[in-house]
């Protein structure tokens, strides 16, 4: 065609967008490539698959709570996505609709509402709850008719503070002020009811690939075509004719419905619900998991949740996985950042032998600042033993002052990284990895409570800035 | 009589620091369309620069210097430390984005605010720092007629805004610098074509709005005392709204908006119930978010196409 120039109607532009559809040189170019070869239905059955074996596989209840933990946030995710990914619509009220559905559910699950209570079965709450939502959804949709980008973020956001303001201060006797609403029944229905965690993990894996279905359907249907036009240009959108209002309000009440689902499941299984678990951070690390994965693609929603909540309430808790986990993302980012690989290995070796001179250094200076062993577990604490300064430790716990220290410094040289090119940048490496290691082993991995939220803020800058499309989202073509 | 002059002084005291945020708030989204969701954080980076500039000079109960001198640091470390992260922060995290679609930079700043809130965490403890002003500034000083109480360093906050308001005012109106601020926030393009140095005008804006920011972390702790790692969370969010109620973007709007969101604050605690004060204030603002988006002093922003 392209000898013929563009057929009739067929803006050239247009037609030939595939064309202009490149791949990344490098790594990133290869998990693009897999993710446009892998059927999406195939990979669906084999992630389901997966998750199946992950539960029969018999792993400490620790484990299965964490696995429980990342299908919900990767059902959020799932959920956020329509509005973020697919609309193009800022909700940072999601997190009320989630609160709203555990909320609900347990106000129809429990004694709150009189002295009998209230004892519905799931097959009947949940979908109340979820029509609710869809409800609740439609009505914080609403502004967005007239608003648009910043000011419906602004809406939205003070709709979840309000939410937890609320269920903070109104009506005690009711929705149990701080104290929140507790004995919620489980999940139960036709007779039988889940009460292990197994049970709920379980669950948790049907109604996320179920969800997944159904929004599979609806995103490539005219619905999703819709949004994703709303999304690009709402101006030019409404003149071919797409209900500009109705799609933005549909993706609104369609993410909503699928947060208060989530939300009753999540109240179901923890059995009680209290305001603080509706508060920003976790809406932020439901954005940072859809980031991550990228907004805009399912899979990468899933992808993203599974990666951060293993890694934040796994692996981040034990010692000996957080070391493997942090000194094996930087060796990973180096080997796949860093060109040539003559750079490479001197940045490597350079920062191994700088370890040891300083440690010999100061261990000859004053033996006391290097008398801590690292705080990590495992052979990776053995590994460093002798590399990373740990200052001694007072009254059983290792002093904050040295790791703060470092860590401030450690940020200091990242901003001058950013900063330096060529060799200084390369030289000015060794001396940021070598700190850092310092300041994880002295300080960041003994709060990992701290360190996971604040490399959740980190995740999202650093994303935001370097890859905006996230592990598995296409990157967005601006027109101008 | 006496309650409600008590109220009202009070109320003035919050709105002239929710004032002071909000102007920050107002002036980068006026010059950047950004959000910038982390300047709640910058007060609070500035109440805890206050802190240790006290703890520094010896603790509240013996200064090795005279007051005013203490303060005199205290206001300066605090504008001039949060006027350089604001830079910093706006070289590091939000150049990159400028030209992104809008939905980037706002992420960003979530991260950033994110970020700093548990830095600070991870830096301070989870603890409450207290300033002890009355142990260097004692109350008997301030104005006491029977049950009316005005101590000092409400005096002095509210002095202070003023006189920062009018010197901000006197920048962004009279100076080359609010000159070229003023034609960044119309038009970039433009501006960059007229020779204006847009990058640098637009640290610039964020060195102001971030010492003010930083300023007012101290007045904070100067009255309330108490400065925690959160404390930016739900001081920024209500100088948020008041800047939107007052129509973001314009100086004399977040004025006027922190003022009304202050006093409205201090009247409900004061004849309502404090157990909703946060509800209606956040109620207030869907309610003008609604009603009226450009707030109250804001231009009806026309869309180009």
């Amino acid at each position: 065609m392209s000898s013929q120039g563009p057929s009739i109607g067929v803006d050239e532009w247009v037609a030939r967008s595939g064309e202009r559809r490149g791949y990344s040189p490098g790594w990133d170019g290869l998990l693009e490539r897999i993710n446009d070869r892998v059927n999406w239905w195939l990979g669906l059955a084999l992630a389901a698959g997966i998750g199946f074996a992950f539960g029969q596989a018999g792993f400490s209840s620790f484990v299965m709570q964490v696995a429980f933990n990342a299908l919900l946030l990767a059902l959020l995710a799932v959920g956020l996505n329509i509005a973020v990914g697919w609309a193009g619509l800022l909700d940072l009220g999601y997190i009320g609709f989630f609160g709203f559905g555990a909320y609900g559910f347990a106000l129809l699950s429990s004694n709150q509402l009189s002295s009998s209570g209230v004892h519905l079965q799931a097959w009947e709450s949940v979908p109340l709850v979820m029509i609710g939502g869809a409800i609740l959804g439609l009505l914080v949709g609403l502004p967005s008719r007239r608003l648009i980008g910043d000011y419906l973020a602004i809406v939205t956001l003070f709709f979840g503070e309000a939410f937890v303001e609320f269920t903070n201060n109104v009506a005690p006797s009711k929705l149990g002020g701080p104290n929140g609403i507790f004995g919620l029944d489980p999940i139960r229905g036709f007779g039988s009811q889940i009460i292990s965690l197994k049970g709920y993990y379980y669950l948790m894996l049907v109604l996320l690939v179920v969800t997944m279905v159904v929004l599979r359907l609806l995103d490539t249907s005219r619905t999703g075509r819709a949004w994703r036009a709303v999304r690009e240009d709402p101006l030019a959108a409404s003149l071919m004719t797409v209900p500009v209002n109705r799609v933005k309000l549909m993706a609104f009440s369609f993410g909503a419905m699928v947060a208060a689902l989530a939300g009753a499941a999540f109240a179901a299984e923890q059995t009680n619900v209290f305001p603080t678990n509706f508060d920003t951070s976790y809406l932020i690390l439901i954005y940072a998991a859809l980031i991550l994965g990228g907004a805009g693609s399912m899979a990468g929603a899933v992808l993203g949740a599974v990666v951060i909540e293993a890694t934040y309430d796994g692996f981040l808790r034990s010692p000996h996985w957080a070391g493997v986990i942090f000194y094996g993302l930087i060796l990973l980012t180096l080997l796949v950042k860093l060109r040539p690989w003559r750079r490479l290995a001197g940045v490597l070796v350079g920062t191994v032998v700088f370890g040891f001179v300083v440690y010999a250094i100061v261990h000859a200076i004053s033996p006391s600042a290097t008398a801590g062993g690292p705080q990590s577990g495992g052979f990776v604490a053995d590994l460093v033993r002798n590399w990373v300064i740990v200052p001694a430790p007072k009254a059983g716990t290792i002093p904050a002052g040295p790791g703060n220290l470092e860590f401030a410094a450690v940020i200091c040289l990242l901003i001058a990284l950013v900063q330096l090119r060529g060799r200084w940048r390369s030289i000015l490496m060794i001396p940021t990895i070598y700190l850092a290691a310092c300041a994880w082993e002295s300080r960041l991995v003994g709060q990992p409570s701290i360190t996971r939220v604040i490399l959740t803020g980190a995740v999202l800058i650093v994303m935001m800035n370097s890859r905006p499309q996230g592990l598995l989202g296409v990157r967005r073509v601006e027109i101008v | 009589m006496h309650k409600f002059i008590q109220e009202l002084v009070n109320g003035l005291t919050t709105g002239s620091v929710y004032a002071l945020i909000a102007l920050g708030y107002s002036m980068v989204y006026g010059i950047l369309k950004l959000l910038n969701f982390a300047h709640g954080d910058l007060f609070m980076v500035g109440a805890f620069i206050g802190y240790f500039v006290i703890q520094w000079f010896g603790g509240p109960a013996a200064l090795s210097v005279p007051v005013p001198i203490v303060l005199l640091v205290m206001f300066v470390l605090a504008g001039g430390g949060v006027g350089a992260l604001g830079v910093v922060i706006e070289r590091f995290a939000y150049r990159p984005l400028r030209d992104a679609p809008r939905i980037a930079p706002l992420i960003t700043a979530l991260g950033v605010s994110f970020f700093l809130e548990n830095t600070a965490l991870l830096f301070f403890g989870a603890s409450y720092h207290i300033y002890n002003t009355s142990d260097f500034i004692p109350f008997s000083s301030g104005i006491h007629i029977g049950a009316l109480d005005i101590d000092m360093a409400r005096i002095m906050v509210i002095v202070l805004s003023v006189v920062l308001m009018i010197g901000l005012r006197l920048i962004v109106n009279r100076t080359q610098l609010g000159r070229q601020m003023r034609a960044v926030a119309t038009d970039r393009e433009a501006a960059e074509m007229l020779g204006i140095n847009v990058d640098y005008t637009i640290a610039a804006t964020f060195f102001l709005g971030s010492a003010l920011a930083g300023v007012s972390g101290v007045m904070w702790g100067l009255v309330f005392n108490s400065v925690w790692n959160y404390m930016g969370f739900l001081a920024g969010l209500k100088a948020f709204t008041a800047a939107v109620v007052g129509g973001i973007g314009s100086i004399s709007g977040a004025v006027l908006g922190g003022l009304l969101i202050g006093l409205a604050e201090s009247f409900i605690t004061g004849y309502v119930s404090s157990t909703y004060t946060n509800l209606i204030v956040f109620g207030i603002l869907i309610a003008v978010m609604l009603l009226r988006p450009s707030g109250l002093l804001g231009r009806v922003q026309l869309q180009k196409v």
